[in-house]
This record gives C-alpha cells, structure tokens and sequence, in this order.
C-alpha cells in the first residue's frame, strides 16, 4: 500500500483522522461545551437564588410594593402568563429542532405522501426553529421593555441586577443558537443539507436542546418558586 | 455519465458510529409524544402556581422541582438522545450537572437559605 493510500485509509469519511472512542471529535466538544455551560448557569442561578428576597427597595418579582421600599404602591412585576406562552414557544422550538435533524438524517429515504415529504423536508423545520426561537426572543424583549417601564432596571436593586443577568445571558444564548440555525439554512439553501450533513445539524440541535433546558430550570426557580 | 457530485451528498449516509448512536434514534411519532408531555407538564406547573391552597402547601415547591427535573431529564433523554447514543456523553454531561448542582446547594447553605434542623442557622 503506498503512502497515500494508507494516509487516506486511516481518515474517516469527514476527513478527520480516526479517534480512539471512534467518536467524531466535535461531537465530543460540544458535550464537553455544553457541561461547561451547566456550571456557567448553576453559578448564574445560584446567585439570583442567593439575593432572592435581600432586595431593600422595589419592584419585586412577587409581591407587591409598598411605601416606604417603594414611593409609589408596585404591583408584583413577574408576569407569568407571558412567561409560560414564552416557555411553550420554546419547548416546541425543541420539537421542530429534533424534525429538523430527523429530516436530515433520513433526506435520502423516499417520501411517498404529502406527511412524509413535510415532516422530510429540513428547510421548514430549520425555519420553524428559527422562527419559535425569534418569537421567544420578542416576548423576553418586551418582558424586559416592560419591566423597565415599571422601574426594575440592572441598577434598581438586587432583584434586578441578579435577574436581568441570568435571563439576559439566556437570552444572548438563544440569539447564538438562532444565528447558528440561520447559517445551517443557508447551507441548506445552497447545497442541500444531506445525511452526511447530520453531525453538524445534531451539533447545532444539542446546543439548541441545552438551551431549551435550561429555560425550564429558570421558569421553575425564578418565576414559579415564590 | 457526468459525475454529479450533488448526487453523492444525499447517498452518503449517516456516520452512525461518529456521532455515537448506539442504539436507533427514536421517530417522529415520539417526538411528538415528548412534546404533549413537556406541554402538559408545563399547563400542570402553571395550573398549580394559581391554586392558593396548592402554592401555599408545603409541598408546592417539591411538587414544582419534580416536574421541572422531570421535563429536564426527558428533553436530555429523547431530544438530545442521551438514552441512544454512546455514554461517554453522558458522563460529558451528568459530571458536570452533578458539580453544578452541589454548587447550587452548597452556595444556598453558605447563605442560610437552607438549613439542617431547625435550630440551625
């Protein structure tokens, strides 16, 4: 066997060389990335939990302000209608992340009805992910517009600085993963994404999922728990 | 015949082994399954957060953590298919949980908002 051809036998179909778990070394990363990122919101969590209710003045999230912590009578600021339609957007952005890796995954397989051509068609779902993702990120706009409004800023007291930096950085996380999504849309405008494909669009799932995941621990510690 | 290169991109399969599938990933119909749970458990989550008698129980709290690690396990299990693929990823990602929610815990603790005991301080 020449040199070449031994060099080229030993590099897997991606062109990396091979690993020693067998396991593609990005996939690997990611995860390493993604528990890396656990602890980063454990440190965020535990410091909004630890300031929770050693706020001197208001708004505070659940009950109301009176005078003197307030000069005016503040209602309690969480809104947790918004915040649940919010939740529900995103946990259905999950669901249309994991149709858009399937539909990947399976792009070569024949579609013979109008379902399976829907649910193997990876542009809408990408779309669709985006979209959700968008929609969440509108509805923290406006939770953070109107919680300005009503007087809770960074600056306000500990309720504020604590929150705004938890959700804020969530929310700089899905702006990530929705600029991530875009760039696999116009990959997928241009060639196609195909099964080969899969490892990058499961790369960009995981890190949407975690994200997901994440919201559902602080829709249950920061606007659930009084 | 030309050669399409196009042609070959949607052949090729997946890397079932690079991407440390172990067992098949689950179909659509599961996926959707997962989403009427996730949803539900969440109508539950903010149905009990408007009952005074429940949110005012001791064990609304308990009772909202459960559900919460419930959603969280099964978006980990069946979304980011922890179940079906390869464990070095789970050890990649339950480790650090485990260091992250002994931080949380400890941290609640070291500023008295857990306490061992009632007298304790």
């Amino acid at each position: 066997m020449s040199h070449a051809a031994a060099v080229h036998s030993a590099h897997d179909t991606h062109g990396h060389p091979p690993t020693s778990t067998g396991l593609d070394n990005k996939k690997i990363a990611i995860w390493a990335f993604i528990g890396s990122e656990c602890m980063l919101f454990a440190s965020l969590i535990s410091t909004y939990l630890i300031y929770k209710g050693r706020s001197v003045v208001g708004p505070y999230p659940h009950d109301a302000c009176l005078p003197p912590a307030c000069s005016t009578p503040l209602k309690a600021i969480l809104n947790i209608p918004v915040t649940s339609a919010s939740t529900f957007v995103l946990l259905m952005s999950s669901l249309a992340m994991v149709l858009a890796l399937a539909a990947v995954e399976t792009k070569d397989q024949p579609k013979h009805t109008r379902g399976e051509r829907i649910l193997g068609s990876s542009k809408l779902w990408l779309w669709m992910t985006a979209l959700l993702g968008v929609t969440f990120l509108g509805f923290q706009a406006f939770e953070f517009t109107s919680f300005v409004h009503e007087g809770l800023t960074i600056r306000t007291n500990l309720f504020g600085s604590s929150f705004f930096t938890l959700t804020g950085f969530h929310g700089a996380h899905v702006t990530a993963g929705v600029l991530w999504l875009l760039t696999l849309l116009a990959i997928d405008y241009r060639r196609g994404l195909g099964p080969k494909d899969a490892l990058n669009v499961d790369l960009a799932a995981l890190y949407w999922h975690f994200v997901d995941v994440v919201w559902i621990a602080i829709f249950t510690l920061v606007y659930l728990i009084k | 015949m030309a050669h399409d290169p196009a042609h070959d991109e949607h052949t090729t399969h997946v890397d079932h082994a690079a991407m440390g599938m172990v067992k098949e990933h689950p179909t659509w119909s599961t996926y959707w399954k997962v989403a009427v749970i996730l949803t539900l458990i969440t109508v539950v989550e903010v149905w009990i957060y408007y009952v005074p008698s429940i949110r005012d129980s001791r064990a609304f709290v308990p009772m909202l953590l459960t559900m919460s690690a419930v959603k969280f396990a099964t978006v980990v299990l069946f979304y980011m298919h922890l179940r079906y693929d390869h464990r070095l990823f789970r050890v990649l990602f339950t480790g650090p949980l485990i260091i992250a929610s002994f931080t949380i815990v400890g941290l609640l603790f070291l500023f008295g908002h857990l306490r061992i005991g009632a007298g304790a301080t």
